[in-house]
C-alpha cells in the first residue's frame, strides 16, 4: 500500500473578525504559503479537496467562490467536502491510495463563521421533525452531554475547568492562537453559566479563518519534505444523530475509528483533540486510551482558535509540524462534527 | 482607491429563507396525528422489544424498515435523563424565559425524547424528575404542538 | 371538523430563517465603492495582462496578487444571453425577460445583467449595449444603479474573435 505523508501545513492567525477578506481572499494566501513552504508551485499539485460549509456564510455553493483562490486554469481535478476539512483530508488520502498519478494532493478549510450567528446556524444540522423546530443550540446540547457525566459522577466542573485551563496554557505558546493565558480553574468556576453546567471556558470561540496540508506519496513525499509526518493509520466513524438513542458518556464512533486506525496502545508523543466543548475532551481521552506521557493539544487546541470547518483540518496540521520539526514522533489527530461528538475521525501520524 | 486599500470591506444584513414542507413518512405522519388528534405520544417497537419514542423509520439493530403497525402508547409522562438551565432563550425556542432543555424518556420507552420543561428555576431540576407534558389548545400536527413539560405526575 | 374528518398528518411545516452580517470582502467593496460614484472598476492580472471585473486580489489563472485597478466603459458587447420564461417564487420582473453575460468594452470576464429596451427575439451574442443608469441620487453600493443594458444600435462586434482573443491571452 502507498505511503502517504503530510508534508507542509499553513493557517491563518486565528481571530474573532476578519473584517477585510472574503473567503477567496482568506484561502489563497494561506494556499501560496503552503505551496512555497515546501517550494512547490500550483502546477504541482495533483488533487485539490476542501472542507467547508455553505452554512457559514449564507450563500447556497459559496465554497466554489473560494476556487478563485487556487488558480483553477486549466481545469484543476477537485472535490469538495460540505463539512469539516478532515473530512477533505480523508478524501484525498483514499484518493491517492487508488491512484499512482495523484502525487501531491493539496487540502484545505476555511469559513466565516463570525457573519452569521454560530449557535443558531448550528441548530439546524438537528432532526428537521423532531428537534431543530425547536431550536435547541449547540451549547445546549453539549449541556446535556456535560450534564450525564456529571450525574455518573465521571467528572466534575473543575475537570472541564482544568481541560480549559490546560489549552489556554499551551495556547501561550502559539503565536497565532486567538485566546491563550494562564487561568486559574477556580476562577473560571465564578462565572455564571450558559446552559448548566456550561460556562464561557467551555465552549468553542468563533473564529473566522483558513488552513492548508500539503500530502505526498512516497518517495516524492521524501524529495519535498526532510521529515514527512506519515499517516499511518486514517479512520472515519458516525453515531446516531439523536441524543435520546445514544449513552452520552461514550462516543462509540471515536473509539471504532481510534482502533482503525491503529492509534490505540501504541506510543502516543502528541494528541490534538477537536473537543469544541471541555466535556467533549474528557471523553474522547478516554476513548483514544491516550497514554500518560502524551501531551494533549499542545497548540492549544480549540481555545487557541476555532476556524469551524477547518478546525479538524488544523488538528492533523498540527501534530504533522511537530513531527515535521522533529519535535515528536508519533502523534494522534482527531477530528469530529454533529452534535456532541456525533461523527469522528482519528489519524496517526509518524516519523520515519 | 486602490486594490490593497485596508478599508474595512461593506457590510450589509442578509437573510437567508427557506419555507420548507417536510413529508412525514408513515411513521411520523402517525406519531404527529396522535398528538394533533389525542394529546397522546406513540413510540415504535423493534424487533428487539425494545421501543423508542420519538419513533425511527429503521431498526437501528436489525436495521429492517419499520412500519407503523409497529406504534404502541407510550407516556404521557416521563422522566428527565438528562437537563440543562437555559438562562436566556435563543429566537425560537419554545419558551421566551429561562427554561430546561432535557432528555425524557416517555413511560413504556426505552430512549428520550428531546424537548423543554418548564420548570421555573434551575433548582427545581434534577435528574430522574417526573415531567408532563402541556399541549398547544389548537394543533397542527407537529412537535410545536407540545408545547413543553413541566414537573408533575 | 370533527375527528374522523381530519386527514392524517402527512408534511411539516418548517420554515427557516437565518440573519447574517455579510462581508463582501476586499474586491468587492471596491467594486461596491466605485458604483456608488457611477464608476465601474476592474483589476489587471500580471501575468496574463486579462482585466477581471469585479476586481479581485488574486489572478483567477494564476493566483498572482493584482494591484492594478481598471477604470471599464459601461459599454460592452452581448457574450451569451438567457431569456427567463418561467416564473418563480419571488420573481420581479414580468416573464418573459432577458439577462446577459455582458463583456465590457476593455474586461476579459463578462459581467451579468439585465437586457431591457429590446424586442426579446432581436438578442443576440455580438449586440453592443449602453448601461441605463438610475439617478445619481439614487446611487448606493450596488449594481443596481445599472437599471439594464439596452442595444446602442451600432453594428455587431465578431464576438467569437473577441473571445479566442480573451483565450489565447491564458497562462497556459
Amino acid at each position: 500500500m502507498r505511503e502517504i505523508a503530510i508534508v507542509a501545513f499553513a493557517q491563518t492567525p486565528n481571530r474573532r473578525r476578519e473584517l477585510y477578506r472574503n473567503e477567496a481572499e482568506m484561502v489563497a494566501p494561506v494556499v501560496a504559503e503552503v505551496l512555497n513552504s515546501v517550494g512547490l508551485s500550483r502546477r504541482d499539485v495533483d488533487f485539490t479537496c476542501s472542507g467547508s460549509s455553505d452554512y457559514l456564510a449564507g450563500c447556497p455553493f459559496s465554497f466554489v467562490l473560494a476556487l478563485d483562490a487556487l488558480g483553477a486554469w486549466p481545469p484543476i481535478h477537485e472535490s469538495h467536502v460540505e463539512g469539516e476539512a478532515a473530512w477533505a483530508l480523508y478524501e484525498a488520502w483514499v484518493k491517492m491510495l487508488c491512484g499512482e498519478e495523484v502525487g501531491v494532493s493539496l487540502v484545505y478549510g476555511f469559513g466565516r463563521q463570525s457573519m452569521g450567528s454560530p449557535r443558531d446556524v448550528m441548530t439546524l444540522m438537528n432532526d428537521p421533525y423532531l428537534e431543530a423546530p425547536l431550536r435547541p443550540d449547540a451549547i445546549s446540547l453539549a449541556a446535556l452531554q456535560a450534564r450525564v457525566l456529571l450525574d455518573a459522577g465521571l467528572c466534575s466542573e473543575r475537570d472541564f475547568a482544568e481541560i480549559a485551563a490546560r489549552n489556554l496554557r499551551h495556547a501561550q505558546s502559539n503565536p497565532l492562537a486567538q485566546l491563550s493565558g494562564q487561568p486559574d480553574p477556580a476562577e473560571l468556576l465564578q462565572a455564571p453559566t450558559i446552559a448548566s453546567p456550561l460556562r464561557r471556558h467551555d465552549c468553542p470561540p468563533i473564529t473566522d479563518g483558513a488552513c492548508a496540508v500539503l500530502l505526498a506519496a512516497g518517495d516524492r513525499a521524501r524529495a519535498i519534505c526532510e521529515r514527512p509526518a506519515w499517516i499511518r493509520g486514517l479512520a472515519h466513524r458516525i453515531d446516531p444523530q439523536a441524543l435520546g438513542r445514544r449513552d452520552l458518556t461514550r462516543c462509540p464512533s471515536a473509539r471504532l475509528a481510534a482502533v482503525a486506525a491503529g492509534a490505540i496502545g501504541g506510543r502516543v508523543d502528541v494528541a490534538e483533540l477537536h473537543a469544541p466543548f471541555t466535556p467533549q475532551d474528557w471523553i474522547l481521552q478516554r476513548e483514544l486510551d491516550l497514554p500518560k506521557g502524551a501531551v494533549i493539544n499542545p497548540s492549544g487546541g480549540i481555545h487557541q482558535g476555532n476556524p469551524m470547518m477547518g478546525t479538524g483540518l488544523v488538528r492533523f496540521g498540527e501534530v504533522a509540524a511537530r513531527i515535521i520539526r522533529g519535535e515528536a514522533d508519533r502523534g494522534v489527530a482527531h477530528g469530529t462534527q454533529g452534535p456532541c461528538l456525533q461523527q469522528n475521525i482519528v489519524g496517526v501520524l509518524e516519523g520515519e | 482607491m486602490k486594490l490593497d486599500d485596508q478599508a474595512e470591506a461593506l457590510r450589509g444584513e442578509h437573510v437567508l429563507q427557506y419555507p420548507y414542507r417536510r413529508a412525514t413518512g408513515p411513521i411520523l405522519g402517525r406519531f404527529f396525528t396522535e398528538i394533533r388528534d389525542h394529546g397522546r405520544f406513540l413510540g415504535v417497537k423493534t424487533e428487539s422489544g425494545k421501543v423508542l419514542c420519538p419513533p425511527a423509520d429503521v431498526d437501528p439493530d436489525s436495521l429492517e424498515d419499520l412500519s407503523a403497525d409497529d406504534l404502541v402508547e407510550v407516556g404521557p409522562a416521563g422522566r428527565v435523563t438528562s437537563w440543562t438551565w437555559l438562562r436566556e432563550p435563543r429566537p425560537g425556542n419554545p419558551l421566551d424565559r429561562p427554561f430546561a432543555w432535557a432528555l425524557i424518556r416517555l413511560d413504556g420507552a426505552d430512549s428520550a425524547l428531546l424537548h423543554a420543561v418548564d420548570a421555573g428555576s434551575e433548582a427545581a431540576m434534577r435528574t430522574g424528575m417526573r415531567v408532563v407534558p402541556r399541549f398547544r389548545d389548537e394543533r397542527v400536527g407537529d412537535i410545536r404542538d407540545v408545547v413543553c413539560f413541566v414537573p408533575g405526575d | 371538523m370533527s375527528e374522523s374528518q381530519k386527514k392524517p398528518v402527512t408534511y411539516i411545516k418548517t420554515p427557516i430563517a437565518l440573519r447574517y452580517d455579510y462581508s463582501v470582502g476586499a474586491g468587492s467593496s471596491i467594486f461596491l465603492r466605485a458604483m456608488r460614484e457611477g464608476r465601474i472598476v476592474g483589476s489587471r492580472c500580471p501575468d496574463t495582462g486579462k482585466v477581471y471585473v469585479p476586481p479581485r486580489l488574486f489572478s483567477v489563472e494564476t493566483a498572482s496578487p493584482m494591484s492594478e485597478l481598471v477604470e471599464l466603459p459601461d459599454q460592452g458587447v452581448v457574450y451569451t444571453y438567457c431569456i427567463v420564461n418561467i416564473k418563480f417564487y419571488e420573481q420581479v420582473l414580468e416573464v418573459p425577460y432577458a439577462y446577459a453575460y455582458i463583456l465590457l468594452n476593455g474586461a476579459d470576464l463578462p459581467i451579468m445583467h439585465l437586457i431591457q429596451e429590446c424586442p426579446i427575439g432581436e438578442i443576440r451574442p455580438g449586440m453592443r449595449v449602453a448601461a441605463v443608469w438610475k439617478e445619481p441620487s439614487e446611487w448606493t453600493e450596488s449594481m443596481e444603479n445599472i437599471r439594464y443594458f439596452k442595444p446602442t444600435g451600432e453594428a455587431d462586434m465578431p464576438i467569437g474573435t473577441i473571445m479566442d482573443g480573451i483565450r489565447k491571452k491564458s497562462h497556459a
